[in-house]
Order: C-alpha cells, then sequence, then structure tokens
C-alpha cells in the first residue's frame, strides 16, 4: 500500500542524515544520553514490565483456558507488539525528541496525538503512584510479627471479634477497613485517610527523587528497580514450589482448554493485555530511544524486549499460581478439618477415625441414618477447584489472596517484605515511564519558561499529581481508581496507538522510515514489518478498539461495593454508577482521545487565519536549537570573512 | 433387718450416683482433642490421665473458694465416650450430696484455666469445658504503630538524597566557576566560528585551540 497523504515542509522540520551523523559526532551535549546500552535496556525493560505482568496476565491466563490462552497472546504479541514497538523505538531515534517533538515534527496538524500522550501518562500516573502508595503502606506495615492482617481486632466490649472480620476474613478486614477505609458508595467521600495521604506523599516524593534530573537519576535507579523483581520472582518460586499444593496450581493454570480459543473475548483480551503490557502509546518509551546514538539497533532491542517482556509473564504467572496453589489447598485442608470436627464433636467418634479419604463414606453413612442432625450441623462443601478460581486479579491478588498465602507461610513477614518491596519496584521503574512521558512533552511544548531547570519541571508534575491524587485518599477513593484504570487507561491508549501507527506509515512515509531504518542500523526493514507496519498491525488496533468501545457501551456502568449490608456480603456487590459519572468517564476518556482531532483543526484554523510562514513551524526543541545556532554561526563567518582579515580578540 | 440395710445401701449408694449424668444442672462436659493438639507425640487416655483431671479441677475449685479442702473425690465424672468427652460435676467437701454451684465451678475454672491447660499439654480449643467460653487474647497493640517508624526511615533516607542530589551539582558548579577564567568562555565563542570555514574537515571542538594557531 503505497498511500500517503500530502506533507509539505517536512525536510525542514526534521534533521537530514548529515545532520545526524554531525550531531553524532559533535556530541553536541544538551540532549541526555545513555551512559551505557544496558541502562536503556533495563529502563525499557522496567517501563515494559510492570504490576500488569504478575496481577493481570496470571488471571486472564487461568480464566481463557490456561496453557490455550498462550497461543493467541504469542501470534498477537508478534503481529501487534513487536511491531509496534520497532516502530515507537526507531521513529523516537531518529527524530531525537519526545512525543510532541516527534508528532510534531511529523506534521503540526499531529502534535494532538503528541498531547493526547502526554495527558493519558499524567491521568495513568496519577492512579497507578497511587497502587504505589498502598504497595508502600503494605511495605510499612510488613515489619512486624505477628502481621496485622493475620489477627482480627477484638470489639468494643471485648467479647469477641469486630463483626466485619468475624464474617469476611482478617485480610479482606485489613484491606478494605483498615487500609482504604471504604465507604459504601462512590458518592460518599468520606474524609480524606491520613495514613493514606501520608503513604501518598511518600510514594511521590521518592518517585520525585529518583526522577528528579530524568535518566541521568533514573538511569542510575534502574540498576535495582529492574532487576530486584527477577530476584525476588526466583526466590518465591523456589519457595512456593517447596509448599503444598503448589504443583496443584500450576497444574490450574496451565491445563489447556482448547475451546477457549474459538471465543472472540480471548483474543480481544489476549490483544488488549499485549498492548497494554507494552506500555505503547504513553511516549515514554519514544523519549527513551531518543536518547540512544543515530545508529543504535532498534530493531534488535525491539525483539529483545518483546521476548523478555513476555517470558516474565509467564514466569510471573507460574509463581504466583504456586502460590496460589498453597493458599487453596490450606483452605481446602482447612474447610475439610472443620467439617471432620464438626463431625467427631457430633457423634463422639474418636480423633483420627474420620480422615479426608473416608470423609465422604463416612458423611453418606450417617446421611442415612441421622440426616437431622447432619442438617443442623451446616457443613460446607470443599471444593478445591473453586479455591483455586477465587477472584484472582488486580489489587485482589496482591492485597487479599497473596497475603492470605503469606501468613499461611513461616516466617511471614520475611516474605511479605519480600513481595511488596518485589511490586514497588515493578511499579516504580513504570512509573519512570510515566514521569519521562509527562515531563519531556512539557518541556517540549514551552507552556513554562525555558530556563527553568529540569526538576522545577519534575518537581511541579509530581506536585500536581499528588494534589490531584488526593482524592484517591479519600473514603471512596478506591472506586475512583477503578473508574481511573477502567476508562483513562485503555481507550484512549487504543486510539493513539492506532493515530501513531497511520502517522508513521502513512504521513510521514513509508519510504522515507524504510531509508532512516536503513540509515540506522545498515539494512532495510524486512518483508515481516512491511506487512506487519502496513496492514496487520493497524487492523488488529482497529479492530481490538471497536470491539472495546463497544463492549463497554453496551455494559452496564456498574462497579462493585463492599457494602456490610448486602446480602453477598462479603462478596463485593455490583451498584450503577450515579448519573453524573459519565462526565468523569469523558474526561478520562474522551478528552486525551478528542484532542487529536481538536488540535489538529486547531493548526488548520490557525494556518488559515493567521497565514504564517510555512518556516515558523521549524522545530525549537533543545537538540534542533544547536544545530539552528550552528547554522547562524555558518552564515556569521560568511560574512565576517567578507569583511577582512580576522583578528582575534586576545593578546 | 437385713434387707431394709440392703435397701438402704443400694439406695445410698444410687443417690451418690445420680449427681453425674449427662445433662446434668450442674455439671458441665468436658472434650479433650488430644491428638489434635499433640500429632504423633500424644498421649492415651487412661484412668490415670482421668485421675489428673480429678485432681487438676480439686486445686482450681480449692485455688477459687479459699478454706474449703476439695478432694479428688469431690470431683466426679460419668459418660465416658472413646472421643474423649465426658461429664462431670462438684460436691461441696461440706457436704458431700450437695453439688456446687455451676457458676462457681465456671468462675474457678476460667481464673487456672491456664494452669489446667498447660497440666494436660493442651489449649483452649483442644481442651474444651462445653459452655465455658474462653477469654480471647487481645492482639498486640503496640504504642507507636509500627509502620510509622519505617515511615519515617524511609522519609529520613529520602529527603537526605534529595538534598544530595540537588546541592551537589551547585558545589560542582561552583568550584567549575572559580577555576575558569574569563578567556576560556570566549575562546568557546571563537572556536565554532573558526571551525566553520574548513567545512570538509572533522568538526572537533577539542582541537580548536590548535587550528586557530595554525590558521593564524
Amino acid at each position: 500500500m503505497k498511500l500517503k497523504l500530502p506533507n509539505p515542509g517536512l525536510d525542514d522540520r526534521i534533521p537530514s542524515h548529515g545532520d545526524l551523523e554531525k550531531m553524532e559526532k559533535e556530541e553536541a551535549g544538551d540532549r541526555p544520553k545513555w551512559d551505557n546500552k544496558a541502562q536503556y535496556l533495563l529502563t525499557c525493560v522496567g517501563f515494559c514490565v510492570g504490576l500488569g505482568n504478575v496481577w493481570r496476565f496470571p488471571y486472564l491466563c487461568q480464566s481463557h483456558g490456561g496453557g490455550a490462552f498462550m497461543i493467541p497472546f504469542l501470534i498477537l504479541l508478534v503481529l501487534e507488539g513487536i511491531p509496534l514497538l520497532h516502530l515507537e523505538f526507531a521513529i523516537g531515534q531518529r527524530l531525537r525528541k519526545g512525543s510532541v517533538g516527534v508528532w510534531r515534527s511529523i506534521s503540526p496538524y499531529l502534535t494532538g496525538v503528541g498531547i493526547a500522550s502526554m495527558l493519558v501518562s499524567f491521568l495513568v500516573g496519577m492512579y497507578y503512584n497511587t497502587i504505589m502508595a498502598w504497595i508502600m503502606w503494605y511495605l510499612f506495615n510488613s515489619f512486624q510479627d505477628p502481621l496485622p492482617w493475620s489477627q482480627c481486632p477484638l470489639n468494643a466490649n471485648r467479647t469477641g471479634l469486630v463483626e466485619e472480620c468475624a464474617r469476611s476474613s482478617t485480610v479482606d478486614y485489613f484491606w478494605y477497613r483498615e487500609t482504604l477505609n471504604t465507604s459504601t458508595a462512590i458518592d460518599e467521600a468520606g474524609g480524606l485517610q491520613w495514613w493514606m495521604v501520608l503513604s501518598l506523599v511518600a510514594a511521590w516524593i521518592l518517585l520525585y527523587v529518583c526522577s528528579i534530573r530524568g535518566i541521568e537519576t533514573t538511569g542510575k535507579a534502574v540498576y535495582i528497580t529492574s532487576t530486584l523483581p527477577y530476584l525476588v520472582l526466583t526466590i518465591f518460586l523456589v519457595r512456593g514450589l517447596t509448599l503444598k499444593g503448589s504443583i496443584d496450581g500450576i497444574k490450574f493454570l496451565f491445563t489447556p482448554d482448547v475451546n477457549e480459543l474459538m471465543n472472540p473475548s480471548t483474543w480481544l483480551d489476549a490483544g488488549a493485555q499485549v498492548f497494554y503490557s507494552f506500555s505503547l502509546a504513553f511516549g515514554g518509551l519514544i523519549s527513551f530511544s531518543s536518547y540512544n546514538s543515530i545508529h543504535n539497533n532498534c530493531e534488535q532491542d525491539a525483539v529483545l524486549i518483546s521476548i523478555i517482556n513476555g517470558c516474565t509473564s509467564v514466569y510471573s504467572a507460574t509463581v504466583i499460581y504456586s502460590i496460589i496453589g498453597f493458599r487453596a489447598t490450606q483452605k481446602f485442608d482447612d474447610c475439610m478439618g472443620n467439617n471432620i470436627w464438626k463431625l467427631m464433636n457430633a457423634f463422639d467418634y474418636p480423633e483420627n477415625n474420620i480422615t479426608d479419604s473416608n470423609y465422604n463414606e463416612v458423611l453418606a453413612h450417617l446421611n442415612q441414618t441421622n440426616p437431622e442432625i447432619i442438617q443442623g450441623l451446616e457443613l460446607q462443601t470443599c471444593d478445591l477447584q473453586s479455591f483455586l478460581s477465587q477472584g484472582v486479579e488486580g489489587t485482589g491478588l496482591a492485597f487479599i489472596v497473596f497475603t492470605e498465602a503469606i501468613i499461611k507461610m513461616p516466617v511471614s513477614p520475611l516474605w511479605a517484605v519480600l513481595f511488596f518491596v518485589m511490586l514497588f519496584c515493578l511499579g516504580l521503574s513504570t512509573m519512570f515511564g510515566n514521569i519521562e512521558g509527562v515531563v519531556v512533552p512539557l518541556q517540549d511544548l514551552r507552556l513554562l519558561p525555558r530556563t527553568w531547570p529540569k526538576e522545577v519541571f519534575c518537581g511541579l508534575t509530581c506536585l500536581i499529581s499528588l494534589a490531584l491524587g488526593l482524592i484517591f485518599t479519600l473514603r471512596s477513593g478506591n472506586y475512583w481508581l477503578a473508574l481511573f484504570d477502567n476508562f483513562a487507561g485503555s481507550i484512549p491508549l487504543l486510539v493513539i496507538g492506532f493515530c501513531e501507527m497511520f502517522a508513521v506509515i502513512y504521513i510521514y512515509g513509508i519510504d522515507r522510515f524504510n531509508e532512516d531504518i536503513e540509515f540506522m542500523i545498515g539494512h532495510k526493514p524486512n518483508i515481516f514489518w512491511q506487512v506487519t507496519w502496513r496492514v496487520v498491525s493497524p487492523l488488529i488496533m482497529i479492530f481490538i478498539l471497536i470491539f472495546y468501545f463497544v463492549t463497554q457501551i453496551s455494559k452496564s456502568l456498574t462497579y462493585l461495593v463492599w457494602d456490610q449490608e448486602s446480602e453477598n456480603f462479603p462478596t463485593l456487590e455490583a451498584r450503577p454508577y450515579p448519573s453524573w459519572i459519565n462526565v468523569m468517564i469523558f474526561i478520562l476518556a474522551g478528552v486525551p482521545s478528542l484532542a487529536i482531532p481538536v488540535f489538529a483543526l486547531f493548526k488548520f484554523i490557525q494556518n488559515k487565519c493567521c497565514k504564517k510562514d510555512h518556516n515558523d513551524f521549524t522545530v525549537d526543541t533543545i537538540s534542533a536549537k544547536i544545530q539552528m545556532s550552528d547554522k547562524m554561526k555558518f552564515t556569521q563567518l560568511d560574512d565576517r570573512l567578507d569583511q577582512g582579515p580576522h583578528v582575534p580578540r586576545l593578546a | 433387718m437385713l434387707e431394709k440395710i440392703l435397701i438402704l445401701l443400694c439406695l445410698s449408694s444410687a443417690l451418690a450416683e445420680q449427681p453425674c449424668k449427662p445433662d446434668a444442672s450442674d455439671g458441665y462436659k468436658v472434650r479433650l482433642s488430644i491428638k489434635t493438639a499433640l500429632g504423633d507425640e500424644a498421649y492415651v487416655w487412661n484412668e490415670n490421665e482421668m485421675f489428673l483431671f480429678r485432681a487438676t479441677l480439686a486445686f482450681a475449685m480449692r485455688s477459687h473458694l479459699n478454706g474449703q479442702e476439695f478432694d479428688v473425690s469431690n470431683i466426679i465424672v460419668c459418660d465416658e465416650t472413646p472421643r474423649v468427652t465426658f461429664w462431670f460435676v462438684v460436691t461441696s467437701p461440706l457436704n458431700t450430696s450437695g453439688l456446687v454451684d455451676k457458676g462457681v465451678v465456671e468462675e474457678a475454672i476460667r481464673m487456672s484455666r491456664n494452669r489446667i491447660n498447660s497440666a494436660f499439654l493442651l489449649t483452649d480449643k483442644t481442651l474444651e469445658f462445653i459452655g465455658i467460653t474462653p477469654t480471647l487474647t487481645a492482639p498486640v497493640n503496640p504504642d507507636t504503630p509500627p509502620w510509622l517508624i519505617v515511615f519515617g526511615v524511609v522519609m529520613g533516607a529520602v529527603g537526605a538524597g534529595i538534598i544530595v542530589v540537588l546541592v551537589s551539582p551547585l558545589v560542582l558548579k561552583k568550584r567549575k566557576k572559580n577555576e575558569e577564567t574569563d578567556e576560556d568562555e570566549e575562546e568557546t565563542g571563537v572556536k565554532a566560528v573558526e571551525n566553520g570555514s574548513t567545512r570538509e574537515g572533522v568538526y572537533n571542538m577539542s582541537f580548536s585551540d590548535d587550528e586557530r594557531l595554525t590558521q593564524m
């Protein structure tokens, strides 16, 4: 497909190959650089590998047919993830700017894409760091024995346990009451929870100190934050495999159910997971690769990082499910033990007369002889499969299921600390990318004076995000976060991703892009890249976008609440959103997506009515400034040589 | 005459056994779960263990009701099952046919519960007195929540980090400023102009000094 949209003045806006070579040799110092390749790879891996790999992928894998889910996941990884990743790396490395700068260079009408990326990075960063605050809260609380979520507090009379805790479980109580202090509806704001505010402040200050000077500081931090999770996962794997029941968990995860492949939602979820897992369309990856040297092999990097990301997802799924298998087996054993206890006491059998193996026969026999007594005992049905499939994604996995498993392990505080340090590192390295995706466009847009140092931009971003993020520390904060997660981090990203592809292939021009890549890495991209960039990946993106949109619209807008009065307590109850939430949804999902056409229109109108010169669209970002100033100096020299011999100012 | 004595004896022995029966109004049911508590190290429940139980309970009654000398014979046990459950009643030492009130027995057991449990290496859950709920131990609540301590440590470290990161470049800059002279700063301006004339050469700022002299 040789479709190419007209794009006048492109050559003036971007550095030519010759300029790039010159910049490479001059080592023009204003733009930051990676200290070494390892730093760059670790930063990208850290950005891509995040909390989603640990708590979203295992759930998807298990609920969509276990081992069979690998097939759509791997297919879409190759057809959608790798091409998009390569595209972002290549365009960033070629144009050597952050997201706003890149899209503005390609065409001024596309500035909206960069702005949309910035807005999405900002909104996602806001709620993502709140999750970090929760992780820090749990981490702070892990330095005690016994762990606070292993016991119920006593009620006021000291006659029994607090009712809410006794009806649900200790981990549920600690999460919903002592951490979130959740209200029963999103309209019931409640007040700010001071301990949550402290944790949020800690999270933002820690993030600020790590990203205070951009990649100079984050580049050092990623040596730890990107490698520690793998170490901890391995420790947990070894620990998990020695626990009873872990193999059941792993078997449950990977048992393939090929019928799930017929279900379109499996493919949709796989595609969405690949897309979000790669942190595409945030603008951070474009920024990171723009700090590379011009001849860096971005094709190799893209493939390498995709493989690492995919493998990490599978590896962490194995670890998580080994621990979940252990927890499910413990709960099953407790349930059986409870039933056997009740039977023994009711019929005065000696101990160890009823075991797990003969339980069913004994129960059947007793049911025939004394059915009324059996009824009165209220025995629970114990099913290992149902324990294994208990809602295990998102914050529920980390803060409820996994913490419950940890308290059953010996030396619990150690495992708790390790686990939450791992989650913290995973989240922090992703936040580095988010901050990059906000601060660099902010600098490029020149809304604030350019003389202000990067520290101030970073500090402002963190401060404003902290102030707005206080909404998540209200009693209804958890519901707000779920809202943000569902709408800010989903549809806008798909829209931006599609626009990026379209812009590079059809507005920048696939021919020019191919030549650029040949210039950068030495050979033209092969037929695989051509086909996926031009046809396959954009089509997949459109499909996912349309299906996602349709499912969101057709679903009735409900959210899950923790309500003591509900009938199904402690199961969460679905409640419809109040009507004013539609405004919020529009702001979260609509504003970034609409920024793209709105800005294009704005530029179009500006063009037509003010009749500005095309030359004004020349790039004004920092790296180009050096180029421009050199050009100016060259012209000055020509003038001087015409005037006469040069007299030095010295001596 | 002999018949009357026999009848009296039978009656008296019957009376002696009547106080202890299942669901006695002043008795308690006890349930022991030795194998659950001790696993492989479980001891076998036999007459001697029962004697120890009666002795321990007599001790509990003595401790609670100071002055009254309870003996092993005051604790009457009946209705033993293979599960190891049984009922017991407590007779008063002052009046062998009268039973001690249920409430008093309960208080005595509550007071010495720990001692009774440890005599049998059992816990509140595995040595149950049906009807006497164990007093719950309050969870440990330190004065300063430990999480605040960790929070303080982390914030201190982070604060120190911020100060170091913000101040160190200023210190470096100051040092550089003191070393550099004005000449150096002017040279930078001239360098770019100089090298511009030789477009085919390699643009390398560090060698610009030599080039300038050569050209002059």
